[in-house]
């Protein structure tokens, strides 16, 4: 194990499996002699040359394509997106060629590429910049959408989303990638997708956060075991496929749901948990599935309006306690 | 700038209180420490004091209406001013609620549901439990997985969750009575249902103290599983000891105690023997609390109901202390002037019922205690003393024991070691 | 990294496995700044219609007559599947490139087909039927059969034939173009050979996607030739409605790649200039190449066309690429009335045969919305 920080341990994943396979390069604005917007790419560039290492001018939806037909013909892209707010661009690219030729060929082309970046909100960047797209992406049969909360949950995850046959879209986050951890240094260390972890084991209610999120709720589960509950934490890491299985176990044990989630509320990651929940374990329910997402509002840019955007740590405290009809 | 006059929280039970009386009148000026109301709390009627200098521009709501802490009351401000923007600032926030009409269709515009009382609490606090009207009962999909294997009637159980949900503890609760369908405590019933179909009858409002009464103590009978042990004393001696003492009293001018007196500073002694005896089950927190202190609580009949202020620290003091602090207690219980110190915190509860020559009887746990005993009638009764019939007083204690907290083994070592006492009242001075 | 001319620092991109170390163009700085300097625009060919024989093109005798089935077969296909619509045999959308084939037969007879890759638009029978795909497997998907090509799934707009390395079919305007330039960049960074030839109509040049991707093309120097079919109308819009630019060859200058105008009345002018954006890309130098045609059909089969009169119409089917072709194997005595018409009696039977075929296959069966979605065989969807 060595303790390595996010950026680092994406970089890691790519270089290993880039060792290992030719048919694998990374493309995207600023990887290669800038060494990464946000130095995750840094050094590749020497190690794997221009032809594997790709810059790219400003143009979302033209370097998704050409990855989309590089995966066509059996090449292996990473794609990175500065942010995954400039994905939008690229819209089409992401939603009909990545997660629609596969059937409407049927199944004559694989398309195994990962589009990956950072996600959601970064702090003071106003509406355009602050959007997490895990609700949104995950809509589409035909992609994945993996999004880690932790260095080596990352590097197992982006081995594997390489190596997957099939388009992910794989989520980070700016204001995680210093973030320090533990990583296995194994050989092929790869973490199945749609495979939740739960982080912290508890018999009084269910919290199910990712990303930025998850952090939050271990601090959220912090707070109620000194008021005598314990919360337990599930990271589902993968948001399509959804391991709704974990999180449906762990809702038998405790009766009570609490999602939260970066994405705005409407039609959003919480909604589809939430949803998917009552289906399977209505009968187990104590309580209303409750969610702690973004305000319903497109994101602002004040100081204390962010903060208030976002799912805070006293927010999902309150909402767990309200579920558990705490007194 | 007019200023509002809200419903304080008084006391920590409090979720509403009924404006008995106003002390004022609209136009009347006001300054701080004024009282101009006075409001009925589950446990005392209090007065309502002012903070701010003014005059009382506008009396919010009637004498009679119950208002959610928080609810608004008065208006204070200057003769003159314009109070529309505030009241309208209370319309969809904070309520009122009349205690005599149905909240939902209280046709009053100024006057709010229940339901929409501060955000605040309506959110994060827990409901008062009620009981599932005849109608729609409101559940949880566990709870009514659990009611239906359980063969537990969901109608019968009162809900703790918002708007009276019935949710996974009351169900649990319903289970551990191990009386399915039939979980309610008779005493609990509506007077109604008990009157034959014919008969004419009356409906009275149900006082804030009786939906506390009824609110705990069907909580109580409900989550905490009762057992009883019951021991039979001779209290010839300490009938004898009594006697001593207040004629010593009477002569020096000294406080006179009576035998209930005796009987808390038994259980006091007894308690500080048998911490276990002294302690809270803690739900929520998944803990039992042994209770470093002995604070007696004693049950007091008023008009309509009972309170229990609390003695405390009976345990340290004397027997002349305890009875000329029960006897105040009483006074101001039977007066409505407990203050919330008054009745907060106790360990313990006795209730006797001797006077009215009852011999015995069980009674229901105050909580959070984990015991309370019920005190019988003194009775002349013909015992064997030295292989001879001879004339004796006896006195019947039943010791109701929450038993996720106290067994029965612990439960008789305590009652053993108050009967002790009572025998040789003289061991309590040890 | 300062290059005096685009020409001089233009260095090989996304050869990875190839090449290994190949430069990214990014870095070509001074490549605006030397056109401007020098103010050199990009080459430019015409390739008129009439002017070129088989002989001179190196085509045999043979393969001409073989161009001219080839071309008929997508003609009578198309007639074919017209009349199936009309018989609710065919649903959703049919778009039909009838008037156009002289442009997708030239061009599977100037490529190497099954090394060199191909993708285009919805408007894609003739290219799919062109490049070698059955009648068969072309009408049954039309008929949403088990038989089709994409099993069903893809329908008239969406065909694909890998062993062909035919990409598609795509529906979204523009959005394949993007791909085309990948494919091309796969070949490169293979190092195969082979090269992309990406269909589109005017229309697409419209979006963004077309300027993204002949700038990264171009920067990245992906062996690809950028067709444009010019058949004057997207959907019921005429070029001069809808770009202030309609001469779209001229696009190419501003992407410092060659380009050209050929006619897709004459399949000798589409084979030579096809030919010629081959090589090309073959070196690495992707092009545009700009194909005049017409498209006798509306837009698909519910746009009566009402856009444009009839004697534009007559005037333009008097220029029919068949009609052209038939008259020159006539004229140089390549083919008798007999041979031609022959040929046609067995292309109409094989169509017809393609129809009780596609009526005999079956539909899809129900569990077969979940195949294809993914290569994960074990994917949990949310089934009911």
């Amino acid at each position: 194990m060595a303790v390595l920080q996010f950026r680092e341990a994406i970089r890691a994943a790519m270089v290993e499996e880039m060792a290992r396979d030719e048919n694998i390069f990374l493309i995207g604005e600023e990887v290669a002699e800038y060494n990464g917007a946000y130095k995750v790419s840094e050094g590749m560039l020497d190690r794997f040359g221009a032809g594997r290492v790709i810059d790219t001018p400003i143009s979302e939806s033209g370097f998704a394509g050409l990855g989309v037909g590089a995966a066509m013909a059996g090449l292996r892209p990473v794609v990175e997106f500065m942010t995954f707010n400039f994905s939008f661009v690229a819209f089409d690219q992401l939603v009909n060629n990545a997660a629609k030729i596969r059937y409407m060929s049927g199944g004559q082309y694989a398309i195994p590429i990962v589009f990956r970046g950072p996600n959601g909100a970064a702090g003071q960047l106003a509406a355009t910049h602050n959007t997490a797209v895990e609700s949104l992406y995950s809509y589409f049969p035909g992609l994945k959408v993996v999004a880690p909360s932790n260095p080596d949950d990352a590097k197992g995850l982006l081995k594997s989303a390489i190596r997957d046959d099939d388009p992910v879209i794989f989520l980070e986050s700016e204001s995680m990638y210093g973030l320090k951890g533990e990583v296995s240094d194994a050989a092929d260390y790869l973490i199945p997708l749609g495979k939740a972890r739960i982080a912290r084991e508890g018999a009084d209610v269910t919290l199910v956060a990712h990303q930025k999120s998850y952090w939050r709720a271990l601090e959220a589960a912090d707070r109620l075991a000194e008021d005598g509950y314990e919360a337990e934490v599930i990271d589902p890491r993968t948001i399509r496929p959804l391991d709704i299985d974990a999180i449906a176990a762990s809702v038998r044990k405790t009766n009570r749901l609490v999602v939260v989630d970066e994405s705005n509320p409407f039609a959003s990651f919480s909604s589809e948990v939430a949803c998917q929940v009552q289906e399977r374990v209505f009968d187990w329910l104590d309580a209303p599935v409750l969610r702690v997402t973004a305000k319903d509002a497109p994101a602002p840019y004040a100081k204390n309006l962010i903060e208030y955007y976002m799912p805070r740590t006293e927010d999902i405290v309150a909402a767990a306690k309200k579920a558990l009809y705490a007194r | 700038m007019p200023i509002p006059v809200e419903m304080p929280k008084m006391s920590d039970t409090m979720e509403e209180g009924v404006l008995v009386s106003w002390l004022a009148e609209e136009g009347d000026a006001v300054s701080s420490g004024d009282i101009i109301a006075q409001v009925e709390t589950d446990k005392a009627t209090m007065d309502l004091e002012v903070y701010d200098d003014g005059v009382l521009l506008k009396k919010v709501i009637p004498a009679g209406a119950a208002v959610p802490i928080g609810g608004l009351i008065a208006v204070l401000g200057e003769a003159g001013e314009d109070i529309s923007g505030l009241l309208a600032g209370y319309d969809g926030g904070a309520g009122v609620a009349h205690s005599e009409a149905p909240a939902a269709s209280t046709g009053d515009g100024a006057i709010q549901p229940a339901e929409a009382a501060a955000p605040p609490q309506t959110t994060e606090t827990a409901e008062p439990p009620v009981l599932a009207d005849a109608g729609r009962v409101k559940s949880s999909p566990l709870a009514r997985r659990l009611a239906e294997e359980h063969g537990v009637a969901l109608q019968q159980i009162a809900g703790s969750g918002p708007e009276g949900r019935i949710v996974k503890r009351d169900v649990e609760a319903a289970i551990r009575q191990a009386v399915p369908g039939r979980s309610v405590d008779p005493g609990y019933s509506a007077a109604a249902l008990e009157a034959p179909a014919e008969d004419a009858f009356e409906t009275l409002p149900i006082s804030q103290m009786r939906k506390t009464i009824a609110r705990r103590l069907a909580e109580s009978k409900y989550t905490s599983p009762h057992f009883y042990v019951t021991v039979d004393v001779d209290v010839e001696q300490a009938v004898a000891a009594r006697a001593r003492i207040n004629a010593k009293a009477e002569a020096e001018g000294g406080v006179k105690i009576s035998f209930n007196d005796l009987v808390t500073k038994a259980c006091a002694l007894a308690l500080s023997r048998h911490p276990a005896a002294n302690a809270s089950w803690f739900e929520q927190e998944g803990v039992i609390r042994r209770h470093g202190q002995v604070h007696v609580a004693i049950a007091v009949a008023i008009d309509d109901g009972l309170v229990t202020p609390v003695i405390r620290h009976a345990d340290r003091k004397g027997l002349a202390q305890i009875a000329a602090e029960t006897r105040e207690l009483a006074r101001r219980a039977r007066d409505r002037s407990l203050q919330p110190e008054d009745w907060e915190g106790s360990t313990f509860t006795t209730s006797n019922l001797g006077m009215y020559g009852v011999e015995e009887f069980t009674a229901i746990i105050n909580p959070p205690n984990a015991c309370i005993l019920a005190i019988g009638a003194i009775r002349d009764e013909a015992v064997v003393r030295d292989g001879a019939i001879a004339p004796g007083k006896r006195m019947k204690l039943t010791l109701s024991s929450d038993h996720r907290v106290v067994d029965g083994a612990v439960a008789a070592a305590f009652v053993g070691t108050v009967r002790s006492y009572l025998e040789e009242p003289l061991s309590m001075l040890l | 990294m300062a290059g005096e001319t685009r020409k001089k620092t233009r260095q090989p991109v996304a050869e990875g496995k190839a090449q290994g170390n190949g430069i990214s163009a990014v870095s070509q700085n001074g490549h605006s700044a030397a056109t401007a300097e020098d103010g050199a625009s990009e080459p430019f060919v015409d390739y008129p219609a009439g002017a070129y024989t088989h002989e001179e093109l190196g085509i045999s005798d043979d393969e001409t007559r073989a161009m001219y089935r080839n071309m008929l077969l997508q003609r009578r296909f198309e007639e074919r599947a017209a009349q199936m619509y009309g018989k609710q045999k065919i649903g959703g959308f049919l778009h039909l490139y009838i008037g156009q084939e002289a442009v997708s037969t030239g061009s599977a007879y100037a490529m190497e087909i099954g090394k060199d890759s191909v993708i285009t638009a919805y408007r894609d029978h003739g290219l799919g039927l062109a490049l070698g795909m059955t009648s068969n497997e072309c009408m049954a998907e039309l008929f949403g059969k088990v038989g089709g090509s994409s099993r069903g799934k893809g329908g008239s707009m969406h065909y694909f034939k890998k062993e062909l390395n035919f990409y598609g079919g795509h529906g979204i305007v523009g959005g394949h173009i993007a791909v085309g330039a990948g494919i091309a960049f796969a070949h490169k960074y293979k190092g195969d050979g082979g090269v992309c030839l990406t269909y589109f109509g005017d229309g697409a040049v419209g979006q963004g996607s077309f300027h993204e991707t002949m700038n990264l093309a171009a920067l990245y120097e992906t062996p690809c030739v950028f067709v444009i079919e010019n058949n004057e109308y997207a959907m019921g819009t005429a070029t001069h409605r809808a770009f202030a630019q309609p001469d779209f060859y001229r696009y190419a200058d501003s992407y410092g790649m060659p380009s050209a105008l050929a006619s897709g009345m004459d399949i000798f002018s589409v084979y030579k200039a096809m030919s010629d954006h081959i090589a090309m890309a073959r070196n690495n130098r992707p092009s545009i190449l700009e194909v005049r045609t017409y498209r006798y059909r509306g837009h698909s089969m519910s746009d009566p066309a009402n856009y444009r009169t009839k004697e534009e119409l007559d005037a333009r089917k008097e220029q029919d690429p068949i009609i052209r072709l038939k008259g020159y194997l006539l004229e140089r005595e390549l083919a008798s009335n007999e041979d031609l018409d022959a040929a046609d009696a067995e292309i109409k039977q094989e169509v017809m045969d393609s129809v009780a075929f596609s009526e005999e296959s079956p539909a899809p069966a129900l569990p077969e919305i979940y195949e294809h979605v993914y290569a994960q065989t074990d994917y949990p969807f949310l089934t009911d």
